[in-house]
C-alpha cells in the first residue's frame, strides 16, 4: 500500500494544507461575500451591477475552497471533523442557509424582472451577511476550546454562542467588508469606485479596532497564548507580527485616500495574512482546541498518503486554471453584460 | 417540545431530503452538460446558427439548474458530519480520500470553467469556450465517478480492515474504489442522468411544436432527445437487470424486497402489484406471474430464490418502500423505452413532429427521469437499511450527538428554504423556457457592439438602454 509515512511527516503536511486550504477560502469568498455585505449600501442599481458583475465568474470557485476544507478535514482528520460539526451544528447550517440564499441569487437576480428583483438583492445581502456572520462565531467558539469526551463532542447545543464568538462574528463582517470594499476599488471604476473607496476606507476603522481587541483579549483570556507571546526571545520573534499589520493599515488608509486601485486589495489580503498567521501561532498544536492535537485527529497514514498524491498533483494544476479564469476576467466590471 | 423525537429517524429525514432535494439537479445537469458540448460541436462543426440558437437557451437553464446543484451540494458534504460524526470518524479513513478527490478533480473544474461557459464569450476564443463546455461536462462525470464509488463503497464494502479501535484502515484502494457494485452503479446512474435530459428537452421541444413555435429549433430538440430514447433507454434495462444480479450477489435481502418475496422458493414468482406488510409477513392484493422472478434472477424457471424470512425481523429494509419504488422505476423505464419504439415508428412515418398525442405524451412524460432517478436511489438506499455500511455499521449506531431539537429545527428550516428556493428556480426555469430560443437579431438588435462568437442575451442593466 501506498505509504509515505517512513519519510515525510504526513499529519503536519495535512495540517499546513488544511490552513492553507481554509485560508484561501477566507481570502476567496472573502471578498465576494464582503460585496454581499456591502451590496444594498450602493448608491445606484447600476452600481449594484457592476458589483454582481464583478464576482458572478469567480464566486463558485470560491466556495469550492470552503468544501475542500470540509472536505480536506473529514479526510485527512476524521476525528477533527467528526467533533467539530456536532459541535457546531447550528452555526454550520446557518451558515450553509445563508450560503444558499446568496448562491442562487446569483442565477436568479439575472432573470428575474421589475419587484422580484428586489427579493433576489436581498437573499445576497442577508445570505452574505449571516454567512459571514456565522463563520466568526465558528472561529469565536472554536478558539476558545470545545467541550470533548472520549472521541465525541460532549458540550451542549448552544456553547458556540457567547458574547465573544460573536464579536467574532461581528468582526468577520468588518473584515470581508474590507476585501469586498477593495476589491470593488479595483475591478470597478467611476461612481462606483469612489463609493467603494468611502466604504472602504470607512470599514478599515472598525477592522483595525476589532483586531486590536482580539489581540489584547486572547492573551488575557488564554495562559498558554500568554505565555507563547510573551515570553522571551518568542516576544522579539513574534513582534514583526503586529508591526507589519500596523504598516499595513496605514498602506491601505493612504492609497485608498489616494488613488493606487490595486494596492488596497493586496494589502488588504496581507492583514488577513497576518492575521491568520497570528491566530495559527496562538492555536499551536491543537485542531480541536484544547481537547485534541492535530497528530491525534490524524487519519491512517494510507490515506493521508493516497490523498496527498492527489492534492500534489491537483492543487497546481487548480490554482492554474483559477489564476488563468481570473486572468480572462481581468479589468473593469461593466453593469452591463451578463451572459 | 422535542423530548419523545428520535434523533436517529430524525437526522435520517434531514439526510435523506437534503440529498434527495440534491440529486435533482445533478440528474439533469450531467446530461445537460453533454448534451450543450454535442451543441456546440456541431455548430463549430456546421456552422448552422440554430445549434447556436439552442445552446444560449438551454445554456441559461443549465445555469440555474447548476447553481443549485452547487448549494444543495455545499450541505451535503457537511452533513456526514453534521448528522453522522460516529460515521465520520468510523469511515473517514476510506470515504475521506474518495471525497477529497471529487473536490481537486471535479469540482474546482466544474466550478471555474463554468464561469468562462456563462461569461466569457466575448472574452476567449470560440474554440477555448468550447473546451471550457467539455471541461464542465467531463468535470460533471468525474464527479460522478467518486461520489458513487463512495457510494457503492458504502454498499459493497472492500478493501479495508476494522482496526481494535473500532475504525476502518484501508488495505487496497483499487478494491475500495472498484468495488463490485460500482461500475453497475456508475453506467446506470450516468444513463439516468441522460435520459433524465432527453425527456426534459422531449418535453420541451414537444411544447413548441404543440404550440407551432420555434419549429426548427424544436426539431433538432425532439430529433436527438428521441436519439436517445431509441438508444440508451434499452441500454438501461439492460445495465439494471445486470445491476440487480449483481445486488443479488451482494445485498439479497433488498433484492428480495424489491420482489417483494417473503418465502424462500423454487419456481418465484413475479409479483406485479401488492401491499408488502411488514408486520404479517405477507403481501396483501397481490398479482402474481408465475416462476417469472427466478428466470429474472436464476435464468433458470426452477431456480431457488431466497425469501426475506431468511433474515431476522431486524435485519430487514421496510419492504413497501424498496417494493414500491422499484417498480416506479422500472415503470418508467418501460415507458422510455416504449416512448423510443413509438418515435421510431413515427419517423418511419414521417409523422414524428406533427403527431399530436404524442407531443401531449412527451410533455407528460418531461418530468419522469427525476422520478425514476428518485425512486431508483430510495430502493438502493432504503434496501441497504438497518446498515449505512453494509453488513457492518447499523445506521442507528452513527448518529450525532446533537440534540433532536437541533435537528427538529434545522430540518424544519430546510425544508422551507428549499422549498422557496426550488420554487424560485422552477419559476425561472419554466419562464426560459417559455420564452423559448430566442434567435440573433432579436438577441442582439441594434447595439453597436462588435458581435461576439455567440451572441448572448444582453441583460439590460437599469438605464443601461438596453432592450
Ligand atoms: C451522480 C451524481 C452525484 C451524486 C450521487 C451526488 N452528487 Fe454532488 N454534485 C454532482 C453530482 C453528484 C455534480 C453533477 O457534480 C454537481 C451537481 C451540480 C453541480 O454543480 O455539480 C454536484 C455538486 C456538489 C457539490 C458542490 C460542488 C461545488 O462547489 O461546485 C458538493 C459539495 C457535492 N455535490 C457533494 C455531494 C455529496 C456529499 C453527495 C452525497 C451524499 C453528492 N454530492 C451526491
Ligand atoms: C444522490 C442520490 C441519493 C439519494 C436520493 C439518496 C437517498 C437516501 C435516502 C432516501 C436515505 C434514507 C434511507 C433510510 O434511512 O431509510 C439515504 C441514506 C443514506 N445515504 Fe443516500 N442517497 C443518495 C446518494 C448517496 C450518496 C452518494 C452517499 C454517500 C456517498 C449516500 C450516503 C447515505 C448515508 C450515509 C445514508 C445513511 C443515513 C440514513 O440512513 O439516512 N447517499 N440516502
Ligand atoms: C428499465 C429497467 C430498469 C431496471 C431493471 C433497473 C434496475 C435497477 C436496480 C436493480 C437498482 C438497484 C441497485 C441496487 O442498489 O442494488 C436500480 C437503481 C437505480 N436506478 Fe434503475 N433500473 C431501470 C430503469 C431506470 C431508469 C429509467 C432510471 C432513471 C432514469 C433509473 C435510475 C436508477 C437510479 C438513479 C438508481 C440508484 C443508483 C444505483 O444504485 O444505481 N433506473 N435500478
Amino acid at each position: 500500500m501506498l505509504n509515505f509515512e517512513a519519510f515525510l511527516d504526513l499529519p503536519l503536511i495535512w495540517y499546513g494544507l488544511i490552513m492553507t486550504a481554509l485560508i484561501l477560502y477566507v481570502i476567496l469568498d472573502g471578498f465576494d461575500l464582503g460585496v454581499g455585505i456591502l451590496f444594498p449600501f450602493a448608491p445606484t442599481d447600476q452600481c449594484r451591477d457592476r458589483m454582481m458583475n464583478s464576482i458572478a465568474p469567480f464566486w463558485d470557485g470560491n466556495e469550492t475552497w470552503l468544501v475542500l476544507a470540509g472536505g480536506g478535514l473529514f479526510a485527512a482528520f476524521p476525528l477533527a471533523y467528526a467533533i467539530l460539526m456536532p459541535a457546531l451544528y447550528i452555526p454550520v447550517i446557518v451558515m450553509l442557509l445563508g450560503l444558499i440564499f446568496r448562491g442562487v441569487a446569483f442565477e436568479f437576480r439575472f432573470k428575474a424582472h421589475g419587484k422580484s428583483r428586489r427579493i433576489w438583492d436581498y437573499a445576497f445581502h442577508f445570505g452574505s451577511l449571516t454567512a459571514t456572520f456565522m463563520q466568526g462565531v465558528i472561529l469565536g467558539a472554536v478558539v476558545q476550546g470545545i467541550t470533548v469526551e472520549g472521541r465525541q463532542f460532549a458540550g451542549g447545543a448552544f456553547d458556540w454562542i457567547d458574547a465573544y464568538s460573536v464579536m467574532v462574528g461581528v468582526a468577520l463582517i468588518f473584515g470581508y467588508a474590507l476585501l469586498g470594499g477593495t476589491w470593488l476599488v479595483m475591478k470597478t471604476d467611476g461612481e462606483t469606485q469612489r463609493w467603494a473607496r468611502q466604504s472602504a476606507s470607512y470599514v478599515l476603522g472598525y477592522v483595525g479596532l476589532f483586531i486590536a481587541v482580539v489581540s489584547v483579549s486572547m492573551p488575557v483570556m488564554n495562559t498558554d497564548v500568554r505565555a507563547l507571546w510573551f515570553s522571551l526571545p518568542n516576544f522579539f520573534f513574534l513582534l514583526p507580527v503586529p508591526l507589519l499589520t500596523a504598516v499595513f493599515f496605514g498602506i491601505i488608509w493612504r492609497d485608498l485616500h489616494r488613488g493606487n486601485e490595486y494596492r488596497p486589495f493586496i494589502i488588504s489580503i496581507g492583514v488577513f495574512l497576518l492575521s491568520y498567521l497570528g491566530l495559527g501561532i496562538s492555536l499551536w498544536p491543537w485542531i480541536v482546541p484544547t481537547a485534541v492535537t492535530f497528530r491525534d485527529a490524524a487519519a491512517a497514514p494510507e490515506s493521508q498518503s493516497l490523498l496527498l498524491v492527489g492534492i500534489t498533483v491537483m492543487l497546481p494544476v487548480v490554482l492554474g486554471y483559477t489564476a488563468y479564469c481570473y486572468y480572462i476576467f481581468r479589468g473593469k466590471a461593466s453593469h452591463e453584460t451578463a451572459y | 417540545m422535542f423530548e419523545n423525537l428520535d434523533p436517529v429517524l430524525l437526522a435520517r429525514i434531514q439526510f435523506a431530503f437534503t440529498v434527495s432535494f440534491h440529486i435533482i439537479f445533478p440528474a439533469f445537469t450531467i446530461g445537460l452538460a453533454s448534451w450543450l458540448a454535442v451543441l456546440e460541436w456541431r455548430w463549430l462543426r456546421t456552422g448552422n446558427q440554430i445549434y447556436a440558437d439552442i445552446y444560449r437557451m438551454w445554456v441559461k437553464i443549465f445555469a440555474v439548474a447548476f447553481g443549485m446543484g452547487v448549494v444543495s451540494g455545499v450541505v451535503l458534504s457537511f452533513q456526514f458530519g453534521t448528522n453522522w460524526s460516529e460515521f465520520a470518524d468510523r469511515t473517514g479513513n476510506v470515504l475521506g480520500p474518495l471525497l477529497g478527490y471529487e473536490v481537486l478533480t471535479a469540482f474546482f473544474l466544474e466550478a471555474s470553467f463554468l464561469g468562462v461557459m456563462l461569461f466569457g464569450w466575448n472574452r476567449v476564443s470560440p474554440r477555448m469556450h468550447f473546451a471550457s463546455t467539455v471541461i464542465v461536462a467531463v468535470g460533471t462525470l468525474v464527479s460522478a465517478f467518486w461520489i458513487l464509488s463512495a457510494n457503492s463503497w458504502m454498499q459493497t464494502p472492500q478493501g479495508f480492515r476494522v482496526g481494535e479501535d473500532g475504525l476502518f484502515y484501508p488495505t487496497d484502494w483499487l478494491a475500495v474504489i472498484f468495488n463490485p457494485s460500482f461500475p453497475y452503479r456508475l453506467a446506470h446512474m450516468t444513463i439516468a442522468a441522460y435520459l433524465t435530459t432527453a425527456f426534459v428537452v422531449a418535453g420541451v421541444a414537444s411544447f413548441y411544436l404543440w404550440r407551432g413555435r420555434h419549429l426548427k429549433q424544436a426539431r433538432i430538440m425532439l430529433g436527438m432527445a428521441m436519439i436517445m430514447a431509441i438508444f440508451v433507454a434499452p441500454t438501461q434495462l439492460v445495465i439494471g437487470d445486470l445491476h440487480g444480479l449483481n445486488t443479488l450477489e451482494h445485498q439479497p435481502a433488498k433484492v428480495a424486497a424489491m420482489e417483494g418475496l417473503w418465502e424462500t422458493q423454487r419456481g418465484a414468482p413475479m409479483t406485479l402489484f401488492a401491499w408488502p406488510d411488514q408486520e404479517a409477513e405477507t403481501n396483501h392484493w397481490a398479482l402474481e406471474i408465475p416462476k417469472l422472478t427466478s428466470l429474472i434472477l436464476t435464468h433458470d424457471l426452477d431456480g431457488e430464490v431466497r425469501g426475506l424470512k431468511e433474515w431476522p425481523r431486524d435485519e430487514r429494509p421496510p419492504v413497501a418502500w424498496v417494493f414500491w419504488c422499484f417498480r416506479i422505476m422500472v415503470g418508467i423505464g418501460m415507458l422510455m423505452i416504449l416512448t423510443g419504439a413509438i418515435a421510431l415508428v413515427l419517423h418511419f412515418k414521417k409523422r414524428l413532429f406533427d403527431t399530436r398525442w404524442f407531443q401531449y405524451w412527451c410533455m407528460a412524460l418531461a418530468p419522469s427521469g427525476f422520478i425514476a432517478v428518485l425512486a431508483g436511489w430510495f430502493v438502493t438506499e432504503i434496501g441497504r437499511q438497518p446498515y449505512v455500511v453494509y453488513g457492518i455499521l447499523r445506521t442507528s449506531d452513527m448518529v450525532s450527538p446533537v440534540a433532536a431539537s437541533s435537528i427538529a429545527i434545522s430540518l424544519t428550516a430546510f425544508v422551507i428554504t428549499y422549498a422557496f428556493i426550488f420554487g424560485a428556480g422552477t419559476y425561472y426555469i419554466f419562464h426560459l423556457i417559455n420564452k423559448g430560443p430566442v434567435s440573433d437579431e432579436e438577441a442582439y438588435g441594434a447595439h453597436g457592439v462588435q458581435k461576439p462568437p455567440i451572441v448572448t442575451e444582453l441583460v439590460a442593466g437599469e438605464g443601461g438602454g438596453h432592450a
